[in-house]
């Protein structure tokens, strides 16, 4: 099990560099020049600038400082906030986001996980059909539909919530249920496959003819047996998860690294693009890997089987 | 089943030995159902899967002919009539700020989203197909480095691939293609593989092996043919997520440019002006939002119909 851990860590190390490799030679690919207004600068100035960001040093020289930066965790200076280090901008901006993310994961496990159960233990009735349709379309509607619509009917027509920027509590509370809404579908869709799974197994008949409850039997039978492959949908998530603050921090602008990616996209600042390509990377990389060790944790049949498919 | 009630009275007058050999009794009387028109019988019947369907021809039905139910097009400016509230004797969508007709607007734009959803679904089945029967064939050491760099691709997320992608390429259909195409086969060629990896084992891929038949025909005899279900259900998923990506890219600014037009595109101007003029959002984000649902519920109703063991 350890060597298998470690080969595969060994082999998630060899992915991010890849992908910081491939990455920063897209960024030299990019048009234009980072120095803004470079017409206007005299040729002192654009090399004085130039010096600042090792852009006057040749390209490989240029890589291997970035590279032995990266390794330090240091993601270079940005161009547009005065030579501020992206790490500093990024780690500014990280909190937001991660909680917009973590409370929208919150809402949408808790919201999925009752349609799923009312999906399944009313299989095949109207509740059944009504909660498949909420799960399709929250995973249909695309978050630039339902976040600028949210704004329009809860936001200004009901006046219920702020529609825009990040000053309470309370200003979250409509983003995060935009970004929740995929999550909910996902895991409701999840959870019902599974639940209607477990429900025809053996045990719970076992669990029934003891004379247990109802109840006993759903929560500790059979949820408790069909959450167990909730990891599957750990990936899937986490790219949900990073789509959804793009659009929905850039429509409430709320100041997340999401909001941030996308104006400096804008703002051909690339050192920014880089440091956020390689932090949606290292998440994405990281939840492959945490779905492969908790694979190999909770069902050991899956862990050599697993990668042959 | 049908029950008789009659009573028959039995006579020894009425029976004969049977004379029928082995092989008669095996003949198959009536036509025999196909995989296909077995497939087809089971889709018909799934309600949902029917009505998304209606839903999709009637979308691409006004995609292509909407513009021509109107006598505007969807350039023509006129700032006399700019910000018409939709009606059904005027323009049935509205107008927008520089006056053009909705209706016509929202239907190109439909047009040039499904456009690219076609050609990113052609190259997904094109690439992922080739690659996942090509990495499952060959097995071995091929399949390792294959699937080593398929893991690498995934590991990118989909999303900065695409805005990497159109920074550097100058914005339009080809390079919104290839920018959401780039990486988008990778899920294709993972089930492909996968499929093939099983039907190798199997006797009449063996069988046609002992035979001596060549790669390119036991690839394209007998493996394609088997995985082409998988295909078309790959295909119900992937116009859903093109169409969305495509969105997206133009959503935030790197898609379709002005003057032409694309759902994301609409949106995203419907956005900024929803404050006023909800209409201009609320239109092509439900042409969005029908094309997205009904093709993942007729994907949904293909994959029963296609493969029952899936059903779920």
């Amino acid at each position: 099990m350890l060597k298998y851990m470690l080969k595969r860590l060994v082999n998630a190390f060899v992915v991010l560099f890849i992908i910081a490799t491939a990455t920063w030679f897209l960024m030299q690919l990019l048009p234009g020049s980072p120095i803004q207004n470079a017409e206007k600068l005299t040729d002192e100035q654009e090399a004085q600038v130039g010096e600042q960001y090792n852009l006057d040093k040749p390209l490989p020289v240029q890589y291997g400082l970035y590279m032995v930066g990266l390794a330090h965790g240091d993601l270079g200076d940005s161009y547009q906030f005065g030579g501020k280090p992206v790490t500093e901008i990024l780690m500014q901006r990280f909190p937001v986001s991660a909680f917009l993310g973590t409370q929208a994961i919150i809402v949408g496990v808790v919201v999925g996980l009752l349609l799923g159960v009312i999906g399944a233990l009313k299989q095949n009735t109207i509740w059944d059909s009504a909660a498949a349709f909420l799960a399709v379309l929250g995973v249909s509607v695309p978050d630039f539909v339902l976040a600028p619509l949210a704004q329009y009917w809860l936001g200004l027509k009901l006046g219920i919530f702020p529609i825009a920027f990040f000053e309470s509590w309370w200003h979250s509370v409509l983003p995060s249920l935009v970004l929740s809404t995929v999550i909910a579908a996902v895991i409701a869709t999840f959870t019902r496959t599974e639940m209607l799974e477990v429900l025809g197994q053996d045990y719970v008949t076992l669990a029934k003819s003891k004379g247990l409850s109802r109840l006993a039997v759903i929560l500790r039978h059979v949820l408790r047996n069909s959450l167990i492959p909730l990891v599957t949908i750990l990936v899937p998530l986490t790219a949900a998860l990073i789509t959804g603050t793009l659009i929905v921090e850039t429509v409430f602008s709320i100041p997340g690294i999401g909001e941030q990616f996308v104006r400096s996209i804008f703002d051909k600042d690339f050192p920014i693009i880089m440091g956020t390509t390689l932090l949606y990377a290292f998440f994405f990389v990281a939840s492959y890997l945490l779905q492969d060790f908790l694979y190999g944790i909770i069902d050991p049949r899956i862990r050599v089987a697993g990668h042959k498919e | 089943m049908e029950t008789t009630n009659r009573q028959i009275t039995l006579t020894p007058e009425l029976f004969e030995p049977a004379q029928r050999s082995t092989q008669e009794a095996e003949k198959i009387t009536g036509a025999p159902t196909g995989f296909w028109s077995d497939a087809w019988r089971r889709l018909r019947r799934n309600r949902i899967a029917v009505v998304a369907g209606a839903v999709i021809l009637l979308v691409l039905v006004l995609a292509f002919g909407g513009p021509w139910l109107t006598s505007y097009t969807p350039t023509g400016q006129d700032l006399t009539r700019q910000y018409t509230e939709p009606s059904l004797s005027g323009f049935w969508f509205g107008t927008d700020q520089f006056g053009r007709s909705m209706f016509d607007r929202v239907w190109v734009g439909t047009r040039v989203s499904l456009y690219i959803a076609a050609l990113v679904t052609a190259m997904d089945i094109f690439v992922g197909m080739s690659y996942g029967a090509l990495s499952g064939y060959y097995g071995g050491r091929v399949d390792n480095i294959m699937q080593r760099i398929v893991e690498i691709l995934v590991g990118v997320p989909i999303l900065v691939v695409a805005v990497l992608t159109m920074l550097i390429l100058k914005p339009g259909i080809l390079s919104l293609t290839i920018a959401i195409g780039l990486t988008g086969w990778t899920s294709s060629a993972r089930l492909i593989r996968g499929q093939v990896l099983k039907l190798k084992e199997q006797e009449f891929f063996l069988a046609s092996r002992s035979l001596g038949a060549s790669t390119f025909r036991l690839i394209s005899k007998h493996l394609l043919p088997n995985v082409f279900y998988i295909v078309i259900i790959t295909l119900m998923y992937t116009v859903p997520t093109a169409v969305f990506f495509e969105a997206f890219l133009s959503f935030i600014g790197l898609g379709i440019q002005p003057p032409d037009a694309s759902l994301g595109a609409l949106i995203s101007d419907g956005a900024h002006q929803m404050r006023f003029y909800p209409f201009l959002l609320i239109y092509p984000a439900l042409v969005l939002c029908l094309i997205t649902v009904g093709f993942r519920l007729l994907g949904d109703g293909l994959r029963d119909a296609l493969d029952p063991r899936m059903r779920k």
